[in-house]
C-alpha cells in the first residue's frame, strides 16, 4: 500500500491510500462540519444539510442522484457526528470517476425549498425514531451535562423544535460558511490511480470557496453528578456514563485505546467478566471518543431494574481499582495481540480503511500505515496505560440513568 | 454475546446516517441473523479484472468424511486472511416447545470451557491468537464464525473442534448463563423494531421455525442442565455438521488436520419437530412510543427453486437502493418515514419478503396504504432500466463479498443447507446476466406478492384493507 497527498491551490486536500490489486475503491469526502459547529438556534443543521446533500445540485435532481448511485451499484452514505460529515461510496474501480463526480455534486447542494420542507419531515422522523429507542436520549442530556457551554456538547440531531423552524436561508448561509475548500479532505483506499484522481478533483472541486473557517477551540470544563429519568414503560434500566479522556491531539490517546479495550471490549475484558459473564447485565461498554480540543470515556450499561443498584457500585468499585492498581502486564500484551490482528485483518477491506485514514487526516492531519499502526501499538507500555487510567479518573463522571425505576437525582 | 453490545454501542454513539443501512447497524444485524436467514444471492466473484481467479469452480473443495461431517473451501489467494465457519444442527427449530431458547443457552454453555480449558483460558487464548470470533443461533444450526491471519488456522481448528466435541458444560454455569438470556429477552422488549419484526414472523413462517431464536422468559427459566446435556448429547454430531473454510488456507493440510481433529465423532442428528400454521394474519401490539411500526409480509420462492433469482431481482426494484420503489414512493416523494426497506427471508423450502416502515403515528395509515400500494403494483412489471439497475447492484455485491473471507465461509455453509451443493461463482454471476425484464415480469404475473400478513406495533391500530389479505 502507498500512500499519496495533493492540496489543490484552494486548499482542499486529496489523500490516497492505494492497494493495486484490491478489486475495490471506496472514496470519500471527510467535512470540518458538525454538531459543535452550529448556533444554537440552528441545532441540528449540520445533519439536516447532509440529507439536503441528497436532494440535487444544478440540473441534478434527488431522483437523478438516487438512480445514478444505484446505476453503478455503490454501497454509499453519509453520515454526521458532534465534529465531521462524512459522504462515501465503495464502488467497482471502472466506476470510480462516476462516484467522485457523484459525491463532489452532493458536497454542492441546491437546497431547494420544496425539497427542504418534505426533507424536514423525513428528519422530525429520525428524531422521533431514536427517541423511541433506547437510551431514549439520555445519551444527549448526558453530554449536554458534562460538557455545559462547550460545543461538543450540542446535539447531532437537533430538536423538533429547531428543526421545524429552520429556514433554507439559515441552511445556505451555514454552508457557506463551512464547506469551504480547506475544510474538506477527499480520501480514497483500494484500488486508486492517484492522477486521475487529481484530475478529477480539480475538475470538480477547483472552483470551492478557499476562505480560512477557524472552528472555535476550547479546554472543557466538565461538570459531574448523577441524574435519574423516570419512563415507566421501559423493560430495561440504562445507565450514561461520560469521563473525561485524552483528545484526539495528545500523545495519550494510544493508551487511551488500549485502557478501552482493557476495561470495556466485548470478549474477556474486565467488564465482560464482571457483568456479562455473570449474567448481571444484558450490555456493557466502554468506548473513547477524541477530538481536536477534548475527549471522552463513553461507560453504557443496559440491565434489569432490579440490579442496578449493585451493578453501579460493581462499576464504581471496578473504575476504584483501575486508577489505584492498573492494569496487568498479561492484560496489555493480550490486547495488543487482538488490536493488530483486528487493524489487520480490517485492513483487507478498502472501505474499512477509508474510515480509519480519513478521519485521522481530519481530525489530527496525521496519515499512518498500517505498518507504523502496528509499530505503535507495539511500542505502548504499561505505564502510558497506567497513566492515563490515573489522569483520566473513570469514577468522576456526568451520570444519567433511565428506566422503570422511579426519578430522582444523588 | 459479541454482537449484543455492538447492537447497543450504536445506539447511544450518535453518528447519524442518511440512511438507514448504516455500516454498523448492518454488521450488528448480520451478527444476529442466522446463516440462512441472511441475505441470498448477493455474492460471488465478478470484477471484470480479476475474475479469471476469483470464479473459477476448481478454486472450490467439497469434502464428505465418513462420519458424515462435511467440509467445505473455497481459495481466495488475494487475501491474507482465513474466514472458518463452523455449523452444527442445533439450532432453534429443535427447541422442545416448552424449553424454546434451549438452542441459544446451549450455545452460551459450550462457550463456557471445552476441553483443557476453562471459561476465561477458552476466551484469552482466542485473543492472544487474534482470532476475531463470534456465534450466532440460526432456526437449523448453531454457528461459530472467526476470521485471523492464514497462519493461524492450524491454532484455531483445535480449539473450535473441543467447543463441538469436549465442551465441559459446568454447571455452576449454567445460572449466570440463564440470566444473561433472559436479560437479553428483556432488552429486547425495548427495541420496537426488533419487536415488530419477531411478531411478524411468528405470524408468517410456521411452527418451529416462527420463533425467536432466544426463546420467551418462562421456558428459559424452565430449563435444567440435563435438558443441556441432552441436547448436546443428540445435536452435536458430524452428520449434519458443516465446516467452511474460505480465504487463504491448503486444502490438503486443513482437510487432513479436520479429519485428525475430528474423526472419532460420530452419530447423526435428529429432524426438526413438525410444522404447524398459526392462522392470525392481522395484528396489531400497543407500545408506547411516538412512531407506529409497521411490517407486512409476503410468501416468496426459496433459495432452491428455479425461479429464486426472478424473485430476487423484483425485490431489488422493490427495495434494492435509493432509486427502489419504496425508498422512492414512502420516503422520498412523501416524507413518511426515515426507514424503509424490504429484505428477503430463507428457511428450508420456504420464504417471504419482509417490509417495514416506521412513522409517526398520524402519518402511519397513509404510510402503510403507499406501502401496501407499491407491493400489490409490482403484479403489474418492472421497468428495464429498474431491473438494470437492480443487475449492477448485484453484481457489485459480489464483488464486494471478494474482501471478506468470513462472509464467504458463512455463504458456503448457507448454500450447502438450502441447496445441498455450493453454487459455483460463475453460475451465480451467469444467472444474474441472464435475467430479463419479460421472465421478471412473467413471474411475478404469476406470483404477484399476494395474502399479506400484516402487524403495526405502536398507540394506535390502523385499519388493513380486507382485499389485501
Amino acid at each position: 500500500m502507498r500512500f499519496y497527498s495533493h492540496i489543490l491551490p484552494n486548499g482542499l486536500e486529496v489523500i490516497a491510500e492505494c492497494s493495486p490489486s484490491a478489486f475495490s475503491t471506496a472514496l470519500g469526502f471527510f467535512v470540518r462540519v458538525g454538531a459543535r459547529d452550529e448556533p444554537e438556534d440552528i441545532s441540528g443543521v449540520s445533519h439536516f444539510l447532509e440529507h439536503m446533500a441528497f436532494k440535487g445540485s444544478g440540473s441534478r435532481t434527488a431522483d437523478d442522484i438516487n438512480r445514478e448511485f444505484d446505476e453503478i451499484g455503490a454501497v454509499y452514505n453519509a453520515m454526521t457526528s458532534y465534529d465531521s460529515t462524512i459522504y462515501y461510496a465503495a464502488v467497482l474501480p471502472e466506476y470510480m470517476e462516476k462516484a467522485f463526480e457523484l459525491l463532489a455534486c452532493l458536497i454542492r447542494p441546491a437546497i431547494r425549498p420544496d425539497d427542504f420542507e418534505l426533507e424536514k419531515k423525513v428528519i422530525l422522523e429520525e428524531i422521533r425514531m431514536y427517541l423511541d429507542q433506547p437510551p431514549y436520549g439520555i445519551d444527549e442530556t448526558c453530554r449536554r451535562r458534562f460538557f455545559k457551554t462547550h460545543p461538543l456538547g450540542q446535539s447531532v440531531l437537533g430538536t423538533v423544535e429547531s428543526i421545524s423552524a429552520l429556514t433554507p436561508e439559515q441552511m445556505r448561509m451555514y454552508y457557506q460558511q463551512r464547506y469551504t475548500a480547506r475544510n474538506i479532505i477527499v480520501g480514497t483506499t483500494g484500488c486508486v490511480d492517484f492522477d486521475k484522481l487529481v484530475a478529477l478533483a480539480e475538475r470538480y472541486c477547483g472552483d470551492l470557496n478557499s476562505e480560512e473557517n477557524e472552528r472555535i477551540q476550547l479546554r472543557p470544563d466538565p461538570a459531574f453528578g448523577t441524574f435519574r429519568h423516570h419512563k415507566p414503560s421501559a423493560t430495561q434500566q440504562y445507565v450514561i456514563q461520560i469521563a473525561e479522556a485524552p483528545p484526539a491531539t495528545s500523545p495519550e490517546r494510544f493508551a487511551g485505546r488500549f485502557l478501552t479495550a482493557i476495561v470495556g471490549s466485548s470478549t474477556a475484558s474486565r467488564m465482560y467478566w464482571e457483568f456479562l459473564d455473570p449474567g448481571r447485565a444484558d450490555s456493557v461498554s466502554l468506548t473513547y471518543e477524541s477530538y481536536e480540543d477534548a475527549g471522552i470515556f463513553v461507560t453504557f450499561l443496559s440491565c434489569a431494574p432490579e440490579m442496578l443498584e449493585e451493578n453501579l457500585e460493581r462499576l464504581r468499585k471496578l473504575y476504584n481499582q483501575l486508577e489505584t492498581e492498573g492494569v496487568s502486564a498479561e492484560e496489555l500484551s493480550r490486547v495488543k495481540n487482538k488490536m493488530a490482528a483486528s487493524l489487520v485483518l480490517a485492513a483487507e477491506r478498502p472501505s474499512s480503511r477509508l474510515f480509519a485514514i480519513g478521519s485521522e487526516r481530519l481530525t489530527t492531519g496525521e496519515y499512518r500505515s498500517v505498518e507504523e499502526e502496528l509499530k505503535i501499538i507495539d511500542s505502548i507500555t504499561l505505564d502510558d496505560v497506567n497513566r492515563v487510567a490515573e489522569k483520566y479518573p473513570l469514577s468522576c463522571n456526568a451520570t444519567e440513568i433511565i428506566g422503570p425505576m422511579p426519578q430522582g437525582s444523588s | 454475546m459479541t454482537h449484543l453490545i455492538a447492537t447497543k454501542l450504536i445506539l447511544y454513539y450518535r453518528i447519524v446516517c442518511f440512511k438507514a443501512t448504516a455500516f454498523l447497524l448492518r454488521m450488528a444485524q448480520l451478527a444476529r441473523e442466522t446463516a440462512q436467514d441472511r441475505f441470498h444471492g448477493f455474492r460471488q466473484a465478478g470484477s471484470r479484472k480479476v475474475a479469471p481467479v476469483v470464479s473459477q469452480p476448481e478454486s472450490q473443495f467439497i469434502h464428505r468424511f465418513d462420519n458424515g461431517l462435511v467440509l467445505l473451501g473455497e481459495s481466495m489467494p488475494w487475501l491474507d486472511s482465513v474466514g472458518l465457519a463452523l455449523a452444527v444442527p442445533a439450532g432453534s427449530a429443535f427447541d422442545p416447545e416448552d424449553r424454546a431458547g434451549l438452542a441459544s443457552l446451549t450455545t452460551e454453555m459450550v462457550l463456557r470451557g471445552a476441553g483443557s480449558r476453562d471459561s476465561r483460558q477458552f476466551l484469552e487464548d482466542l485473543e492472544n491468537l487474534g482470532i476475531i470470533w463470534s456465534e450466532a443461533v440460526s432456526r437449523l444450526h448453531i454457528v461459530l464464525t472467526a476470521t485471523m491471519r492464514a497462519s493461524q488456522l492450524s491454532e484455531a481448528l483445535p480449539i473450535f473442534a473441543d467447543v463441538l466435541l469436549r465442551p465441559r458444560l459446568p454447571r455452576e454455569e449454567l445460572e449466570p448463563a440463564r440470566q444473561g438470556l433472559i436479560q437479553e429477552i428483556r432488552a429486547d422488549r425495548d427495541l420496537p423494531e426488533v419487536k415488530l419484526r419477531r411478531e411478524l414472523r411468528r405470524r408468517c413462517f410456521p411452527y418451529p421455525w416462527n420463533r425467536p431464536t432466544q426463546g420467551e422468559e418462562e421456558t428459559v427459566a424452565a430449563i435444567e442442565w440435563e435438558d443441556v446435556r441432552d441436547f448436546v448429547d443428540q445435536h452435536f454430531r458430524p452428520d449434519g455438521s458443516i465446516i467452511a473454510v474460505a480465504g487463504r488456507f491448503d486444502w490438503d493440510e486443513t482437510k487432513a488436520l479436520v479429519e485428525r481433529l475430528f474423526r472419532d465423532w460420530t452419530g447423526v442428528a435428529p429432524s426438526p419437530l413438525p410444522w404447524r400454521w398459526e392462522r392470525e394474519r392481522v395484528k396489531h401490539v400497543p407500545y408506547d412510543s411516538q412512531q407506529t411500526h409497521i411490517g407486512v409480509a409476503y410468501k416468496s420462492v426459496p433459495y432452491d427453486h428455479p425461479d429464486y433469482f426472478l424473485a430476487r431481482a423484483s425485490l431489488g426494484v422493490l427495495s434494492g437502493g435509493t432509486s427502489a420503489r419504496l425508498f422512492m414512493e414512502v420516503r422520498e416523494k412523501r416524507g413518511l418515514c426515515y426507514t424503509v426497506q424490504a429484505t428477503y427471508h430463507v428457511i428450508k423450502n420456504m420464504a417471504a419478503v419482509f417490509c417495514y416502515s416506521g412513522t409517526t403515528a398520524e402519518r402511519a395509515q397513509e404510510t402503510l396504504d403507499v406501502l401496501l400500494g407499491e407491493i400489490s403494483r409490482l403484479k403489474e412489471g418492472v421497468q428495464s432500466e429498474e431491473l438494470e439497475r437492480v443487475k449492477v447492484q448485484i453484481k457489485s455485491s459480489l464483488v464486494f463479498e471478494q474482501e471478506s473471507s468470513a462472509s464467504r465461509a458463512r455463504s458456503l455453509i448457507g448454500d450447502w443447507v438450502l441447496l445441498g451443493r455450493v453454487r459455483p461463482v460463475t453460475e451465480l454471476k451467469q444467472s444474474i446476466d441472464a435475467l430479463t425484464v419479460d421472465a421478471v415480469n412473467r413471474f411475478l404475473a404469476e406470483n404477484p406478492p399476494e395474502d399479506f400478513t400484516i402487524v403495526t406495533l405502536g398507540p394506535h391500530a390502523l385499519e388493513v384493507p380486507r382485499e389485501v389479505l
